[in-house]
């Protein structure tokens, strides 16, 4: 073999996949140069399927069973059955924390987006300071989550708090943000917009490649900045919007460090804060405090299931709404 | 939008100017336009929203930078002034910094973090820039489906795999050391995987074909050519990683018990226990830990900005 037999695979990324294989010997047993080639990608690829089998494939499997048993780490687990699971129903802290999760998410994710979206449409007309403006909103990417627990409590602390203070300045009486049940939420939601500066740079990224040709070709219809904006540029970056949306979906359903380093603390249980009770940290609590693997393995399943059939709903809306430019992929 | 090496190339679209100028063409040249595009006055217009884009950049600009510019001064206050919100501390002291010093073993939990750090960074770059390869410079029945596995792992809720995960750690009698933070990224990971390979495959072939006539096998052909020519790639991935692993809180929640093993996130989680709102409230401690977790991170970011903000345009892109 030479190589005119391995390297064309190189260039044609597109094909991806058997389909670019030579339909000559698509069925029959592969040739020893195949068996070779074939070998050697796999040494490559092994890193990858050892840590899969042993750190995605087993767990899964066994936190299924798990799901089924009493398990406290100490002693061998006890089948219970379904157990767990009814367990689950009628605890009201799941009841709670999936509330809690769902109403984060529900409101995160589309304010993040449109205000992701708004500073790329402004960083677009920002012609030479772009690169300026983009640095700086991206900087509080950088901030380690456990930092952006502690700059929520101070600088949206009721009292003392900067928010209020410029709150004050338009005469409106701020929140409690940090102790008031009803404002724990839109508190971490407010300061999740503080971190949007990842999404603005995809956004931004995607409103680049937008063709200029259509903005002229609106222009000379007559359409307005809105209309542009609506009929063309929303349409053009769908494929970037989706990405920002599902990405964040999954990350609110998630939502642990953020909450977690403001509202509660290690053998601190004053300090428990139901409104801050989001899934993950019940599930942490649950397997790691409490050490009820059994039940903490359900609770996981049940956000698996939950994440799954959100994502699906969107990949599924997604077909009717995204359009990708020239798109095989 | 699946060509790989977009950050090589400086932005194609060109400055953000770009549809700036073009914008009087069409209508200069051609037909007048219509009326109704309201085209009296449109430089004095122009102007006034290039103004108002910028005032509303500026002050975004604030919104964002003000909170770590907060952060950095109230460290530097005593703690009666801590609260007082003005950017200049009237009285401004290391005293802080002293105190966190000596409460806690800050020492300690910096070179826990930067040995976690460099681990997982190097482990996980090597290892999946071996996975990527194994997957865009070969062909063979199978591929597609296995890549499309590995892509199936990124949606995998990462609750799903932590009691077990953490069970194999606890019978390896590992929980309470930094292994677990670091050794599974020596097996690759799955978004990385998927980011380098997009990079392998834009490179030309030419090179590849050339060394295998000089009798280079497949090892050689990667690290001597490959893994140079992506290298803006596998620097991405290193700051990303370092970026994850600096930062994780939850991990280390789960596996570190010791006061002394910690990371300086599960040391500030610790500080904000005890300094804290449910605990003696002595803010100035919490913010000058904050500050000493944030500082590095800010570091990084300037070291390697260009690599950060364009590497996250094209995971964007690739989505």
């Amino acid at each position: 073999m030479t190589a005119a037999d391995v390297a064309p695979s190189l260039p044609t990324p597109a094909a991806g996949g058997p389909r670019a294989t030579p339909s000559g010997r698509r069925r029959g047993r592969p040739s020893p140069s195949e068996r070779r080639e074939r070998n050697a990608a796999l040494r490559f690829i092994s890193p990858w399927i050892v840590g899969f089998l042993v750190f995605t494939a087993w767990p899964i499997v066994y936190s299924a069973y798990l799901s089924f048993t009493d398990y406290d780490v100490i002693n061998d687990p006890t089948f219970v059955g379904l157990e767990n699971y009814r367990e689950m129903a009628q605890d009201p802290k799941v009841a709670l924390s999936l509330w809690n999760t769902l109403v984060y998410t529900v409101v995160q994710v589309p304010l993040y987006t449109i205000v992701g979206l708004a500073l790329a449409l402004l960083l677009n007309q920002a012609g030479r300071s772009a690169g300026f403006f983009r640095t700086a909103f991206f900087i509080p990417k950088m901030t380690p989550p456990v930092a952006v627990g502690v700059l929520l409590l101070l600088l949206f602390n009721g009292q003392y708090g900067i928010v209020n203070e410029v709150l004050s300045w338009f005469g409106i009486q701020g929140p409690s943000w940090t102790t008031d049940q009803n404002w724990i939420k839109p508190g971490l939601v407010l300061i999740s917009l503080w971190t949007v500066g990842s999404a603005v740079i995809i956004l931004l990224a995607a409103l680049r490649n937008v063709p200029n040709d259509l903005y002229d070709a609106a222009r000379v219809d007559g359409a307005g900045f809105w209309r542009r904006t609506r009929a063309v540029t929303v349409p053009m970056i769908s494929g970037a919007l989706f990405f920002v949306v599902v990405i964040n979906t999954i990350a609110g359903f998630q939502m642990f460090t953020e909450a977690y380093s403001a509202y509660f603390g290690a053998g601190n249980s004053t300090y428990r804060n139901d409104a801050a009770l989001f899934y993950v940290i019940y599930l942490f609590q649950e397997g790691f405090q409490e050490l009820h693997m059994g039940y903490a393995s359900a609770l996981a399943w049940l956000l698996f299931v939950v994440i799954m059939l959100v994502t699906l709903v969107q990949l599924l809306v997604s077909r009717r709404l995204v359009y990708y430019e020239g798109e095989q992929r | 939008m699946t060509t790989a090496p977009s950050f090589p190339r400086p932005a194609v679209s060109g400055p953000g100017a770009a549809p700036d100028p073009t914008t009087g063409a069409p209508e200069a040249q051609g037909p007048p336009p219509p009326a109704r595009t309201r085209g009296t006055g449109r430089g004095p217009r122009r102007r006034w929203l290039r103004a108002v884009v910028l005032a509303a950049l500026v002050l975004a600009t604030v919104a964002f930078v003000y909170p770590l510019l907060w952060l950095l001064s109230a460290s530097f206050k005593p703690r009666a002034e801590v609260f007082d919100n003005r950017l200049v501390p009237r009285t401004f002291t290391l005293d802080n910094y002293v105190t966190v010093w000596q409460e806690a073993p800050l020492a300690l939990w910096l070179g826990n973090t930067v040995v976690v750090t460099v681990l997982a960074a190097g482990l996980v770059t090597v290892s999946s820039a071996l996975v990527a390869w194994g997957f865009a410079f070969f062909r063979f029945r199978g591929r597609g489906a296995l890549f499309g596995l590995v892509l199936a792992t990124m949606m995998l809720p990462g609750a799903v795999t932590m009691i077990p995960t953490f069970l194999i750690w606890n019978q390896l009698g590992l929980v309470g050391t930094n292994v677990p933070l670091w050794a599974g990224n020596l097996f690759a990971s799955a978004f990385y995987v998927f980011l380098l390979r997009q990079f392998f495959l834009g490179l030309p072939r030419e090179p590849f074909e050339a060394a295998r006539l000089d009798g280079a096998n497949n090892w050689q052909m990667f690290w001597r050519i490959a893994v140079p020519l992506c290298r803006p790639a596998l620097v991405l991935t290193l700051l990303f990683e370092a970026q994850a692993a600096w930062t994780d809180l939850m991990r280390p929640l789960i596996y570190l018990q010791d006061s002394s093993t910690f990371t300086i996130p599960r040391g500030l989680k610790a500080l904000i226990d005890q300094f804290g709102p449910g605990g003696e409230s002595q803010w100035e401690v919490v913010v000058t830990a904050s500050v000493i977790t944030t500082l590095p991170m800010i570091l990084l970011f300037f070291l390697g900005q260009r690599h950060f903000v364009e590497g996250v345009a094209t995971t964007g892109s690739k989505g």
